[in-house]
């Protein structure tokens, strides 16, 4: 930065300062930030604004890792990141109108807008990002966790699994039940797989549509399916919609597939006579 | 009263979001637990249209009345490359996408009022309304 710039920065530090903190103040009844304490908002301002003018005093290197660990403290306590651009917007304004004030002609030139400009976007950029990239961050991981969650087979007795599904179905999700499906059916030597779909708020045409092939597919590699879990309201929908389900056996509820699942291996659970 | 409101759909999501939204009007309407599935439904199907046919579209969801009626209308709008052949659409079975071919005689079936207009290149909009009875 233009050392001219810097010096005359640091002279006013005191005035932008104040003026800055009387400023931000004023964001204060707005929505995100109002369930934070006083004393705490009124300590972040200020390392906030120091940190802002060290930045003219260190190297960019420096600066830059001071800069990241206190936005990383801002994105835990989950201060909105409205609070840091509304923030560096004021600041810039408050600076840009403190030194034109001082008179000196150059603190009206072109050029001096422009190295302020610069110094505030390299700021914002460096603070965006990081808000940025820790959202991402959080995506990716709640995603990975999703498809954890997916389509677990799960095997409840010899050669009978269940397939439960909560949830919103995608076709990155059909996808996966069938994959799952599949591989469980081979793996756990299943004659009969129950899809429990209890937990699905909405059985469109398309889902419908995965399940049918699904239970084919299962059909295919030699064991049966039971659709389980068809609420009432659901049952009417898939009646409206006209999609034929009369190839495949359903019941109501997980209890009667099972039952349903023990008799077509030859057996059932009998309560034990004392 | 009109409450209404505007879904984008341009990726999978926006199906889940459209489908709240119409969930969630349906159920401050007064609708039972049986016509709120048939709407959100309805709505996931003109959603999942748009996405797989013409890529984006909008979704609007508002209250309505008539003549002492009060209900929920459904609109779906888009710029795809519209229906070639308007009378087979609504024959069960059709498709040109592999699927089941249940999507518009189904939405049709489970609401009340059914519209369709759709000019080749142009785009579709269709427009379904249930009626609290």
């Amino acid at each position: 930065m233009n050392p001219f710039i810097r010096d005359i920065i640091l002279e006013h530090k005191e005035e932008i300062m104040e003026t800055w903190l009387v400023e931000i103040k004023k964001f204060r009844s707005d929505d995100l930030l109002q369930n934070i304490s006083d004393t705490m908002y009124e300590n972040t301002n200020r390392e906030f604004v120091n940190k802002l003018t060290h930045t003219i005093q260190k190297d960019k290197d420096e600066f830059q890792d001071d800069l990241i660990q206190f936005a990383e403290r801002l994105i835990q306590l989950g201060w909105p990141l409205n609070y840091i651009t509304r923030g560096l917007q004021e600041f810039r304004k408050i600076t840009v109108e403190a030194l034109s004030d001082t008179g000196e002609n150059y603190c009206k030139s072109i050029e001096f807008f422009q190295e302020i400009e610069n110094w505030i976007d390299d700021i914002v950029n460096l603070l965006v990002n990081q808000y940025s990239g820790s959202w991402e961050n959080t995506v990716f991981l709640q995603k990975m966790a999703l498809k954890e969650l997916s389509a677990p087979l799960i095997p409840v007795f010899d050669n009978i699994s269940v397939m439960p599904l909560i949830g919103t179905i995608d076709t990155e999700r059909a996808k996966l039940i069938m994959e799952n499906l599949l591989d469980g059916v081979i793996e756990h030597r299943s004659q009969v797989v129950l899809i429990d779909i209890t937990g699905v708020p909405v059985v469109d045409t398309m889902v419908a549509h995965h399940i049918i092939q699904a239970s084919e597919a299962v059909r295919l590699v030699g064991a049966k399916c039971i659709l389980v879990g068809i609420r009432p309201e659901i049952a009417q929908t898939i009646v409206n919609l006209g999609i034929d389900l009369g190839k495949f056996p359903t019941k109501s509820t997980l209890k009667k597939g099972i039952e349903s699942a023990l008799e077509m291996t030859q057996r059932q659970i009998v309560e034990i006579e004392e | 009263m009109q409450v209404q409101t505007h879904v984008d759909i341009h990726s999978e999501w926006g199906i889940v979001a459209a489908r709240q939204a119409g969930r969630k009007l349906a159920r401050e309407i007064g609708f039972g637990s049986v016509d709120q599935a048939r709407i959100t439904t309805a709505i996931s199907e003109l959603a999942r249209n748009i996405y797989l046919y013409a890529n984006r579209g909008q979704i609007k969801i508002e209250e309505v009345t008539a003549s002492g009626k009060r209900g929920i209308k459904i609109i779906a709008v888009d710029e795809g490359p519209g229906i070639k052949d308007l009378r087979r659409v609504m024959e069960d079975g059709f498709t040109t996408s592999g699927g089941l071919g249940a999507g518009l005689p189904g939405v049709k079936r489970l609401m009340d009022d059914f519209n369709l207009h759709s000019e080749l290149n142009e785009g579709t909009t269709i427009t379904a309304t249930k009626w609290l009875r």
